[in-house]
Protein backbone atom coordinates (compact mmCIF):
# COMPACT_ATOMS: atom_id res chain seq x y z
CA UNK A 1 0.00 0.00 0.00
CA UNK A 2 2.85 2.47 -0.60
CA UNK A 3 2.36 4.14 -3.98
CA UNK A 4 -0.91 4.88 -5.75
CA UNK A 5 -0.06 2.23 -8.37
CA UNK A 6 0.29 -0.40 -5.65
CA UNK A 7 -3.00 0.80 -4.12
CA UNK A 8 -4.71 0.64 -7.52
CA UNK A 9 -3.40 -2.85 -8.12
CA UNK A 10 -4.39 -4.20 -4.72
CA UNK A 11 -7.85 -2.60 -5.07
CA UNK A 12 -8.38 -4.42 -8.36
CA UNK A 13 -6.85 -7.65 -7.09
CA UNK A 14 -9.03 -7.67 -3.98
CA UNK A 15 -12.15 -7.52 -6.17
CA UNK A 16 -13.71 -5.17 -3.61
CA UNK A 17 -17.47 -5.38 -4.32
CA UNK A 18 -18.01 -1.66 -3.70
CA UNK A 19 -15.32 -0.80 -6.25
CA UNK A 20 -16.68 -3.30 -8.79
CA UNK A 21 -20.13 -1.79 -8.33
CA UNK A 22 -18.71 1.71 -8.96
CA UNK A 23 -16.86 0.59 -12.09
CA UNK A 24 -19.91 -1.29 -13.37
CA UNK A 25 -22.18 1.70 -12.80
CA UNK A 26 -19.74 4.11 -14.48
CA UNK A 27 -19.52 1.91 -17.57
CA UNK A 28 -23.25 1.28 -17.67
CA UNK A 29 -24.11 4.97 -17.43
CA UNK A 30 -21.54 6.17 -19.95
CA UNK A 31 -22.02 3.38 -22.50
CA UNK A 32 -25.80 3.81 -22.40
CA UNK A 33 -25.39 7.56 -22.90
CA UNK A 34 -23.03 6.95 -25.84
CA UNK A 35 -25.50 4.52 -27.38
CA UNK A 36 -28.46 6.89 -27.07
CA UNK A 37 -26.37 9.78 -28.40
CA UNK A 38 -25.38 7.65 -31.42
CA UNK A 39 -28.92 6.47 -32.08
CA UNK A 40 -30.08 10.09 -32.18
CA UNK A 41 -26.95 11.87 -33.31
CA UNK A 42 -25.83 9.77 -36.29
CA UNK A 43 -29.04 10.16 -38.31
CA UNK A 44 -29.49 13.76 -37.17
CA UNK A 45 -25.91 14.67 -38.07
CA UNK A 46 -26.25 13.01 -41.48
CA UNK A 47 -29.54 14.79 -42.10
CA UNK A 48 -27.93 18.08 -41.18
CA UNK A 49 -25.14 17.36 -43.67
CA UNK A 50 -27.46 16.66 -46.57
CA UNK A 51 -30.50 18.83 -45.94
CA UNK A 52 -30.69 22.43 -47.11
CA UNK A 53 -32.96 24.74 -45.14
CA UNK A 54 -32.91 28.35 -43.97
CA UNK A 55 -30.97 28.76 -40.74
CA UNK A 56 -28.89 25.63 -41.37
CA UNK A 57 -25.68 27.54 -40.76
CA UNK A 58 -26.95 28.74 -37.41
CA UNK A 59 -27.93 25.19 -36.38
CA UNK A 60 -24.45 23.95 -37.30
CA UNK A 61 -22.79 26.71 -35.29
CA UNK A 62 -24.99 25.99 -32.27
CA UNK A 63 -24.15 22.27 -32.26
CA UNK A 64 -20.46 23.04 -32.73
CA UNK A 65 -20.60 25.44 -29.79
CA UNK A 66 -22.50 22.92 -27.63
CA UNK A 67 -19.51 20.59 -27.89
CA UNK A 68 -18.03 22.97 -25.31
CA UNK A 69 -21.08 22.90 -23.02
CA UNK A 70 -19.67 22.90 -19.48
CA UNK A 71 -20.72 19.62 -17.81
CA UNK A 72 -21.80 21.47 -14.68
CA UNK A 73 -24.25 23.54 -16.76
CA UNK A 74 -25.64 20.42 -18.44
CA UNK A 75 -26.01 18.95 -14.95
CA UNK A 76 -27.75 22.03 -13.64
CA UNK A 77 -30.25 22.05 -16.52
CA UNK A 78 -31.07 18.37 -16.00
CA UNK A 79 -31.26 18.95 -12.23
CA UNK A 80 -33.80 21.77 -12.64
CA UNK A 81 -35.87 19.69 -15.07
CA UNK A 82 -35.89 16.54 -12.91
CA UNK A 83 -36.16 18.14 -9.48
CA UNK A 84 -39.47 17.51 -7.72
CA UNK A 85 -40.14 21.23 -8.12
CA UNK A 86 -39.23 21.06 -11.83
CA UNK A 87 -41.41 20.23 -14.85
CA UNK A 88 -40.47 16.53 -14.87
CA UNK A 89 -40.39 16.11 -11.09
CA UNK A 90 -43.18 13.54 -10.99
CA UNK A 91 -40.93 11.03 -12.79
CA UNK A 92 -38.81 10.81 -9.59
CA UNK A 93 -35.61 10.53 -11.62
CA UNK A 94 -33.34 12.91 -9.71
CA UNK A 95 -30.49 11.13 -7.87
CA UNK A 96 -30.84 8.00 -10.04
CA UNK A 97 -28.52 6.47 -12.66
CA UNK A 98 -31.11 7.40 -15.30
CA UNK A 99 -30.63 11.09 -14.48
CA UNK A 100 -26.89 10.66 -14.97
CA UNK A 101 -27.48 8.97 -18.35
CA UNK A 102 -29.65 11.90 -19.46
CA UNK A 103 -27.01 14.45 -18.43
CA UNK A 104 -24.19 12.57 -20.14
CA UNK A 105 -26.26 12.09 -23.30
CA UNK A 106 -26.67 15.88 -23.43
CA UNK A 107 -22.88 16.21 -23.27
CA UNK A 108 -22.12 13.64 -25.96
CA UNK A 109 -24.90 14.42 -28.41
CA UNK A 110 -23.39 17.65 -29.84
CA UNK A 111 -20.08 15.86 -30.46
CA UNK A 112 -21.77 13.01 -32.35
CA UNK A 113 -23.99 15.36 -34.36
CA UNK A 114 -21.22 17.77 -35.30
CA UNK A 115 -18.72 15.11 -36.21
CA UNK A 116 -21.25 13.10 -38.22
CA UNK A 117 -22.28 16.23 -40.08
CA UNK A 118 -18.71 17.03 -40.97
CA UNK A 119 -17.81 13.46 -42.06
CA UNK A 120 -20.98 12.93 -44.10
CA UNK A 121 -20.70 16.35 -45.74
CA UNK A 122 -17.18 15.53 -46.99
CA UNK A 123 -18.20 12.07 -48.23
CA UNK A 124 -21.27 13.49 -49.96
CA UNK A 125 -19.13 16.07 -51.76
CA UNK A 126 -16.88 13.27 -52.91
CA UNK A 127 -19.44 10.64 -53.95
CA UNK A 128 -22.42 12.79 -54.80
CA UNK A 129 -22.32 12.17 -58.58
CA UNK A 130 -21.74 8.48 -58.15
CA UNK A 131 -24.55 7.98 -55.65
CA UNK A 132 -27.00 10.05 -57.66
CA UNK A 133 -26.14 8.15 -60.85
CA UNK A 134 -26.89 4.91 -59.01
CA UNK A 135 -30.30 6.34 -58.33
CA UNK A 136 -29.79 6.94 -54.60
CA UNK A 137 -31.53 10.08 -53.37
CA UNK A 138 -30.14 12.08 -50.48
CA UNK A 139 -32.15 10.12 -47.96
CA UNK A 140 -31.24 6.75 -49.44
CA UNK A 141 -27.58 7.73 -49.42
CA UNK A 142 -27.46 8.25 -45.64
CA UNK A 143 -26.79 4.64 -44.56
CA UNK A 144 -24.13 4.24 -47.26
CA UNK A 145 -22.39 7.43 -46.25
CA UNK A 146 -22.49 6.57 -42.53
CA UNK A 147 -21.09 3.12 -43.28
CA UNK A 148 -18.34 4.61 -45.43
CA UNK A 149 -17.41 7.07 -42.74
CA UNK A 150 -17.51 4.57 -39.88
CA UNK A 151 -13.81 4.76 -39.03
CA UNK A 152 -13.85 8.54 -38.70
CA UNK A 153 -17.18 8.38 -36.89
CA UNK A 154 -15.74 5.91 -34.40
CA UNK A 155 -13.17 8.53 -33.37
CA UNK A 156 -15.98 10.96 -32.68
CA UNK A 157 -17.89 8.41 -30.66
CA UNK A 158 -14.75 7.70 -28.61
CA UNK A 159 -14.31 11.42 -28.01
CA UNK A 160 -17.87 11.45 -26.72
CA UNK A 161 -17.20 8.46 -24.49
CA UNK A 162 -14.09 10.18 -23.16
CA UNK A 163 -15.95 13.37 -22.38
CA UNK A 164 -18.72 11.52 -20.56
CA UNK A 165 -16.57 9.09 -18.60
CA UNK A 166 -14.16 11.82 -17.49
CA UNK A 167 -16.66 14.43 -16.34
CA UNK A 168 -17.73 14.88 -12.74
CA UNK A 169 -19.73 18.12 -12.62
CA UNK A 170 -22.92 16.82 -14.19
CA UNK A 171 -23.14 13.39 -12.54
CA UNK A 172 -22.39 14.89 -9.14
CA UNK A 173 -25.32 17.31 -9.38
CA UNK A 174 -27.93 14.98 -10.86
CA UNK A 175 -26.71 11.73 -9.30
CA UNK A 176 -25.82 13.03 -5.84
CA UNK A 177 -22.85 10.67 -5.40
CA UNK A 178 -24.94 8.28 -3.29
CA UNK A 179 -22.89 5.34 -2.04
CA UNK A 180 -23.88 2.09 -3.75
CA UNK A 181 -26.42 3.84 -5.95
CA UNK A 182 -25.08 6.75 -7.98
CA UNK A 183 -21.39 6.82 -7.05
CA UNK A 184 -19.22 6.68 -10.18
CA UNK A 185 -15.47 6.58 -10.68
CA UNK A 186 -15.21 10.36 -10.99
CA UNK A 187 -17.48 11.24 -8.07
CA UNK A 188 -15.64 8.68 -5.91
CA UNK A 189 -12.36 10.37 -6.85
CA UNK A 190 -13.83 13.74 -5.86
CA UNK A 191 -15.00 12.33 -2.52
CA UNK A 192 -11.68 10.68 -1.68
CA UNK A 193 -9.88 13.92 -2.56
CA UNK A 194 -12.19 15.80 -0.20
CA UNK A 195 -11.39 13.23 2.48
CA UNK A 196 -7.71 13.95 1.99
CA UNK A 197 -7.20 10.32 0.88
CA UNK A 198 -5.12 11.43 -2.08
CA UNK A 199 -3.46 8.03 -2.59
CA UNK A 200 -6.81 6.28 -2.92
CA UNK A 201 -8.07 9.07 -5.22
CA UNK A 202 -5.08 8.68 -7.53
CA UNK A 203 -5.48 4.88 -7.47
CA UNK A 204 -9.09 5.25 -8.62
CA UNK A 205 -7.86 7.66 -11.31
CA UNK A 206 -5.38 5.06 -12.54
CA UNK A 207 -8.14 2.46 -12.76
CA UNK A 208 -10.35 4.87 -14.72
CA UNK A 209 -7.51 5.69 -17.13
CA UNK A 210 -6.77 2.00 -17.61
CA UNK A 211 -10.39 1.31 -18.48
CA UNK A 212 -10.47 4.19 -20.97
CA UNK A 213 -7.17 3.05 -22.48
CA UNK A 214 -8.45 -0.51 -22.89
CA UNK A 215 -11.65 0.62 -24.56
CA UNK A 216 -9.74 2.88 -26.96
CA UNK A 217 -7.27 0.12 -27.80
CA UNK A 218 -10.14 -2.23 -28.65
CA UNK A 219 -11.81 0.44 -30.80
CA UNK A 220 -8.56 1.27 -32.58
CA UNK A 221 -7.88 -2.39 -33.21
CA UNK A 222 -11.37 -2.83 -34.63
CA UNK A 223 -10.81 0.20 -36.89
CA UNK A 224 -7.51 -1.17 -38.15
CA UNK A 225 -9.09 -4.54 -38.78
CA UNK A 226 -11.95 -2.98 -40.74
CA UNK A 227 -9.52 -0.86 -42.76
CA UNK A 228 -7.31 -3.85 -43.58
CA UNK A 229 -10.20 -6.06 -44.59
CA UNK A 230 -11.87 -3.54 -46.82
CA UNK A 231 -8.75 -1.85 -48.17
CA UNK B 1 -23.30 -6.46 -38.70
CA UNK B 2 -23.53 -9.33 -36.25
CA UNK B 3 -21.30 -7.37 -33.92
CA UNK B 4 -23.43 -4.30 -34.29
CA UNK B 5 -26.55 -6.30 -33.55
CA UNK B 6 -25.03 -7.87 -30.47
CA UNK B 7 -23.93 -4.44 -29.29
CA UNK B 8 -27.43 -3.08 -29.71
CA UNK B 9 -28.91 -6.09 -27.94
CA UNK B 10 -26.64 -5.74 -24.94
CA UNK B 11 -27.30 -2.03 -24.83
CA UNK B 12 -31.03 -2.65 -24.99
CA UNK B 13 -30.79 -5.07 -22.10
CA UNK B 14 -28.84 -2.56 -20.06
CA UNK B 15 -31.58 -0.02 -20.81
CA UNK B 16 -34.13 -2.54 -19.57
CA UNK B 17 -32.12 -2.92 -16.37
CA UNK B 18 -32.22 0.82 -15.85
CA UNK B 19 -35.95 0.91 -16.42
CA UNK B 20 -36.40 -1.88 -13.90
CA UNK B 21 -34.29 -0.21 -11.21
CA UNK B 22 -36.96 2.04 -9.63
CA UNK B 23 -39.37 -0.89 -9.28
CA UNK B 24 -36.94 -2.91 -7.16
CA UNK B 25 -35.99 0.11 -5.08
CA UNK B 26 -38.90 -0.05 -2.65
CA UNK B 27 -38.22 1.02 0.88
CA UNK B 28 -35.54 3.62 0.47
CA UNK B 29 -35.40 7.22 1.59
CA UNK B 30 -33.22 10.06 0.41
CA UNK B 31 -31.44 12.08 3.07
CA UNK B 32 -29.81 15.41 2.22
CA UNK B 33 -26.92 15.86 4.59
CA UNK B 34 -23.64 17.67 4.95
CA UNK B 35 -20.15 16.97 3.71
CA UNK B 36 -18.90 16.79 7.30
CA UNK B 37 -21.05 13.76 8.15
CA UNK B 38 -20.21 12.01 4.87
CA UNK B 39 -16.49 12.82 4.77
CA UNK B 40 -15.95 11.72 8.36
CA UNK B 41 -17.37 8.26 7.59
CA UNK B 42 -20.23 8.48 10.12
CA UNK B 43 -22.89 7.28 7.66
CA UNK B 44 -20.88 4.24 6.61
CA UNK B 45 -20.84 3.33 10.29
CA UNK B 46 -24.48 3.90 11.31
CA UNK B 47 -26.55 3.30 8.16
CA UNK B 48 -25.87 -0.45 7.89
CA UNK B 49 -27.10 -0.80 11.49
CA UNK B 50 -30.33 1.04 10.66
CA UNK B 51 -30.88 -0.93 7.46
CA UNK B 52 -30.30 -4.17 9.33
CA UNK B 53 -32.97 -3.28 11.89
CA UNK B 54 -35.63 -1.85 9.59
CA UNK B 55 -34.88 -2.95 6.02
CA UNK B 56 -35.04 0.66 4.91
CA UNK B 57 -32.21 1.76 2.64
CA UNK B 58 -30.94 5.29 3.26
CA UNK B 59 -29.51 7.12 0.27
CA UNK B 60 -27.39 10.04 1.41
CA UNK B 61 -26.72 13.04 -0.79
CA UNK B 62 -24.01 15.04 0.93
CA UNK B 63 -23.93 18.76 0.27
CA UNK B 64 -23.25 21.94 2.18
CA UNK B 65 -25.99 22.78 4.71
CA UNK B 66 -27.36 25.57 2.47
CA UNK B 67 -27.63 23.27 -0.53
CA UNK B 68 -29.00 20.40 1.56
CA UNK B 69 -31.82 22.61 2.87
CA UNK B 70 -32.50 23.79 -0.69
CA UNK B 71 -32.71 20.13 -1.78
CA UNK B 72 -35.31 19.64 0.96
CA UNK B 73 -37.21 22.79 -0.06
CA UNK B 74 -37.44 21.53 -3.63
CA UNK B 75 -38.75 18.20 -2.36
CA UNK B 76 -35.77 16.23 -3.62
CA UNK B 77 -35.09 14.64 -0.24
CA UNK B 78 -37.29 13.06 2.41
CA UNK B 79 -35.16 14.05 5.38
CA UNK B 80 -32.53 16.75 5.94
CA UNK B 81 -29.74 16.21 8.47
CA UNK B 82 -27.64 19.34 8.83
CA UNK B 83 -25.91 21.75 11.20
CA UNK B 84 -26.95 25.40 11.05
CA UNK B 85 -29.56 25.88 13.71
CA UNK B 86 -30.97 29.25 12.62
CA UNK B 87 -31.41 28.06 9.04
CA UNK B 88 -32.97 24.80 10.23
CA UNK B 89 -35.49 26.68 12.35
CA UNK B 90 -36.30 28.94 9.39
CA UNK B 91 -36.78 25.82 7.26
CA UNK B 92 -39.38 24.52 9.70
CA UNK B 93 -40.99 27.95 10.21
CA UNK B 94 -41.45 28.37 6.45
CA UNK B 95 -43.36 25.09 6.43
CA UNK B 96 -40.81 23.05 4.48
CA UNK B 97 -39.96 20.89 7.47
CA UNK B 98 -42.20 19.21 10.03
CA UNK B 99 -40.13 19.45 13.20
CA UNK B 100 -36.47 19.73 14.13
CA UNK B 101 -34.89 17.17 16.47
CA UNK B 102 -31.50 17.44 18.16
CA UNK B 103 -29.32 14.49 17.16
CA UNK B 104 -25.71 15.05 18.15
CA UNK B 105 -22.97 17.58 18.27
CA UNK B 106 -19.33 17.88 17.60
CA UNK B 107 -17.25 21.01 17.73
CA UNK B 108 -15.32 23.30 15.45
CA UNK B 109 -11.60 23.78 15.75
CA UNK B 110 -9.29 26.27 14.08
CA UNK B 111 -6.40 24.63 12.29
CA UNK B 112 -3.36 26.47 11.00
CA UNK B 113 0.33 26.21 10.15
CA UNK B 114 2.23 24.79 13.12
CA UNK B 115 4.48 27.89 13.36
CA UNK B 116 1.22 29.77 14.08
CA UNK B 117 2.12 33.21 12.60
CA UNK B 118 -0.93 34.93 14.11
CA UNK B 119 -0.35 33.45 17.58
CA UNK B 120 -3.70 31.69 17.94
CA UNK B 121 -2.39 29.34 20.62
CA UNK B 122 -2.36 32.35 22.99
CA UNK B 123 -5.85 33.59 22.10
CA UNK B 124 -8.27 33.92 25.02
CA UNK B 125 -11.40 32.98 23.09
CA UNK B 126 -12.61 32.26 19.57
CA UNK B 127 -13.38 35.90 18.77
CA UNK B 128 -9.87 36.92 19.85
CA UNK B 129 -8.44 34.12 17.70
CA UNK B 130 -10.28 35.36 14.64
CA UNK B 131 -9.25 38.96 15.37
CA UNK B 132 -5.62 37.79 15.64
CA UNK B 133 -5.78 36.21 12.17
CA UNK B 134 -7.22 39.39 10.66
CA UNK B 135 -4.79 41.58 12.59
CA UNK B 136 -1.79 39.63 11.28
CA UNK B 137 -3.39 39.37 7.82
CA UNK B 138 -2.48 35.69 7.97
CA UNK B 139 -3.97 33.56 5.20
CA UNK B 140 -7.38 32.09 6.03
CA UNK B 141 -9.18 29.54 3.85
CA UNK B 142 -12.95 29.89 4.08
CA UNK B 143 -15.56 27.44 2.80
CA UNK B 144 -17.43 30.34 1.20
CA UNK B 145 -20.27 27.99 0.26
CA UNK B 146 -23.12 28.85 2.65
CA UNK B 147 -22.55 25.59 4.51
CA UNK B 148 -23.10 25.18 8.23
CA UNK B 149 -19.37 25.58 8.80
CA UNK B 150 -19.31 28.72 6.69
CA UNK B 151 -22.25 30.19 8.62
CA UNK B 152 -20.45 29.43 11.90
CA UNK B 153 -17.32 31.11 10.54
CA UNK B 154 -19.25 34.24 9.53
CA UNK B 155 -20.75 34.42 13.03
CA UNK B 156 -17.24 34.26 14.51
CA UNK B 157 -15.98 37.08 12.26
CA UNK B 158 -19.01 39.16 13.27
CA UNK B 159 -18.28 38.49 16.96
CA UNK B 160 -14.67 39.57 16.39
CA UNK B 161 -15.83 42.69 14.54
CA UNK B 162 -13.70 41.90 11.51
CA UNK B 163 -14.28 42.75 7.83
CA UNK B 164 -13.10 39.77 5.80
CA UNK B 165 -11.69 41.72 2.91
CA UNK B 166 -8.14 41.43 1.63
CA UNK B 167 -5.83 39.07 -0.16
CA UNK B 168 -5.31 37.06 3.04
CA UNK B 169 -8.94 35.88 2.97
CA UNK B 170 -9.39 32.97 0.56
CA UNK B 171 -12.98 32.01 -0.20
CA UNK B 172 -12.66 28.54 -1.72
CA UNK B 173 -16.34 27.97 -2.47
CA UNK B 174 -15.91 24.24 -1.84
CA UNK B 175 -16.49 21.50 0.67
CA UNK B 176 -14.63 20.98 3.97
CA UNK B 177 -12.11 18.50 2.57
CA UNK B 178 -11.31 20.61 -0.47
CA UNK B 179 -10.91 23.67 1.76
CA UNK B 180 -8.51 21.76 4.05
CA UNK B 181 -6.54 20.63 0.99
CA UNK B 182 -6.21 24.31 0.04
CA UNK B 183 -5.30 25.37 3.59
CA UNK B 184 -2.60 22.69 3.76
CA UNK B 185 -1.03 23.98 0.56
CA UNK B 186 -1.04 27.73 1.22
CA UNK B 187 -0.61 27.17 4.26
CA UNK B 188 -3.58 28.98 5.78
CA UNK B 189 -5.77 28.94 8.85
CA UNK B 190 -9.19 27.33 8.48
CA UNK B 191 -12.24 26.63 10.58
CA UNK B 192 -13.21 22.95 10.41
CA UNK B 193 -15.45 20.56 12.25
CA UNK B 194 -13.40 18.20 14.37
CA UNK B 195 -14.85 15.11 12.67
CA UNK B 196 -13.63 16.02 9.21
CA UNK B 197 -10.28 17.08 10.63
CA UNK B 198 -9.69 13.81 12.51
CA UNK B 199 -10.39 11.70 9.46
CA UNK B 200 -8.53 14.03 7.08
CA UNK B 201 -5.16 12.69 6.03
CA UNK B 202 -3.56 15.30 3.77
CA UNK B 203 -2.72 17.67 6.64
CA UNK B 204 0.69 18.89 5.52
CA UNK B 205 1.88 21.45 8.06
CA UNK B 206 -1.51 22.03 9.68
CA UNK B 207 -2.32 21.48 13.34
CA UNK B 208 -5.13 22.41 15.66
CA UNK B 209 -4.13 25.85 16.97
CA UNK B 210 -7.34 26.82 18.74
CA UNK B 211 -10.13 24.78 20.33
CA UNK B 212 -12.42 24.54 23.31
CA UNK B 213 -14.43 27.78 23.29
CA UNK B 214 -18.13 26.90 23.91
CA UNK B 215 -19.16 29.06 20.92
CA UNK B 216 -17.48 26.45 18.72
CA UNK B 217 -20.18 23.96 19.70
CA UNK B 218 -21.66 22.47 16.50
CA UNK B 219 -25.12 20.90 16.91
CA UNK B 220 -26.73 18.72 14.23
CA UNK B 221 -30.47 18.59 13.70
CA UNK B 222 -32.69 16.26 11.70
CA UNK B 223 -35.95 17.31 10.02
CA UNK B 224 -38.60 15.46 8.02
CA UNK B 225 -39.48 17.32 4.83
CA UNK B 226 -43.12 18.36 5.12
CA UNK B 227 -45.41 15.97 3.20
CA UNK B 228 -48.01 18.75 3.08
CA UNK B 229 -45.61 20.66 0.81
CA UNK B 230 -44.42 17.67 -1.16
CA UNK B 231 -46.93 14.85 -1.22
CA UNK B 232 -44.40 12.32 -2.52
CA UNK B 233 -42.24 12.58 0.63
CA UNK B 234 -41.89 9.15 2.24
CA UNK B 235 -43.08 10.40 5.59
CA UNK B 236 -43.44 7.01 7.22
CA UNK B 237 -39.97 5.70 6.40
CA UNK B 238 -38.40 9.12 6.88
CA UNK B 239 -39.96 9.41 10.34
CA UNK B 240 -38.78 5.85 11.09
CA UNK B 241 -35.23 6.96 10.39
CA UNK B 242 -35.60 10.04 12.59
CA UNK B 243 -37.17 7.98 15.38
CA UNK B 244 -34.31 5.50 15.17
CA UNK B 245 -31.52 8.06 15.13
CA UNK B 246 -32.84 9.80 18.26
CA UNK B 247 -33.59 6.47 19.99
CA UNK B 248 -31.16 4.78 22.36
CA UNK B 249 -30.05 2.45 19.56
CA UNK B 250 -29.31 5.27 17.14
CA UNK B 251 -27.61 7.38 19.77
CA UNK B 252 -25.44 4.44 20.83
CA UNK B 253 -24.49 3.84 17.20
CA UNK B 254 -23.40 7.48 16.85
CA UNK B 255 -21.40 7.37 20.08
CA UNK B 256 -19.63 4.17 19.00
CA UNK B 257 -18.22 5.76 15.84
CA UNK B 258 -14.55 6.53 16.32
CA UNK B 259 -11.59 7.52 14.18
CA UNK B 260 -8.22 6.53 15.61
CA UNK B 261 -9.93 5.78 18.97
CA UNK B 262 -11.36 9.31 19.20
CA UNK B 263 -15.12 9.71 19.37
CA UNK B 264 -16.25 12.20 16.69
CA UNK B 265 -19.92 12.88 17.47
CA UNK B 266 -21.66 13.17 20.83
CA UNK B 267 -25.33 12.14 21.10
CA UNK B 268 -27.63 14.96 22.19
CA UNK B 269 -31.17 13.81 21.46
CA UNK B 270 -33.58 14.72 24.23
CA UNK B 271 -34.30 11.54 26.16
CA UNK B 272 -37.97 10.85 26.62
Amino acid sequence: MDGPFATAFSLIASGDPALMQIIGLSLRVTLTAVLIACAVGLPLGAALALARFPGRGAVIVVFNALMGLPPVVAGLIVYLMLSRSGPLGSLALLFTPTAMIIAQTLLILPIVISLTRSVVEDLWAEYREQLLSLGAGRLRAVPTLLWDGRVSLLTGVLAGFGRASAEVGAVLIVGGNIAGHTRTMTTAITLETARGQLGLAVALGIILLTLTLTLNAVAWGAGQWARGRLG
Amino acid sequence: MIHARRFILSAASSLALIAAAPATAQGFITVASTTSTENSGLFEHILPIFQEETGIEVRVVSQGTGQALETGRRGDADVVFVHARAQEEAFVAEGYGVQRFDVMYNDFVIVGPNDDPAGLRDAADAAAAMAAIAGAEASFASRGDDSGTHVAEMNLWAAAGVETAGTWYLSTGSGMGATLNTAAQVPAYALTDRGTWLSFENRGDLEIVFEGDPVLFNPYGIILVNPERHAHVKAEQGQAFIDWIISDDGQTAIASFTVGSEQLFFPSAASE
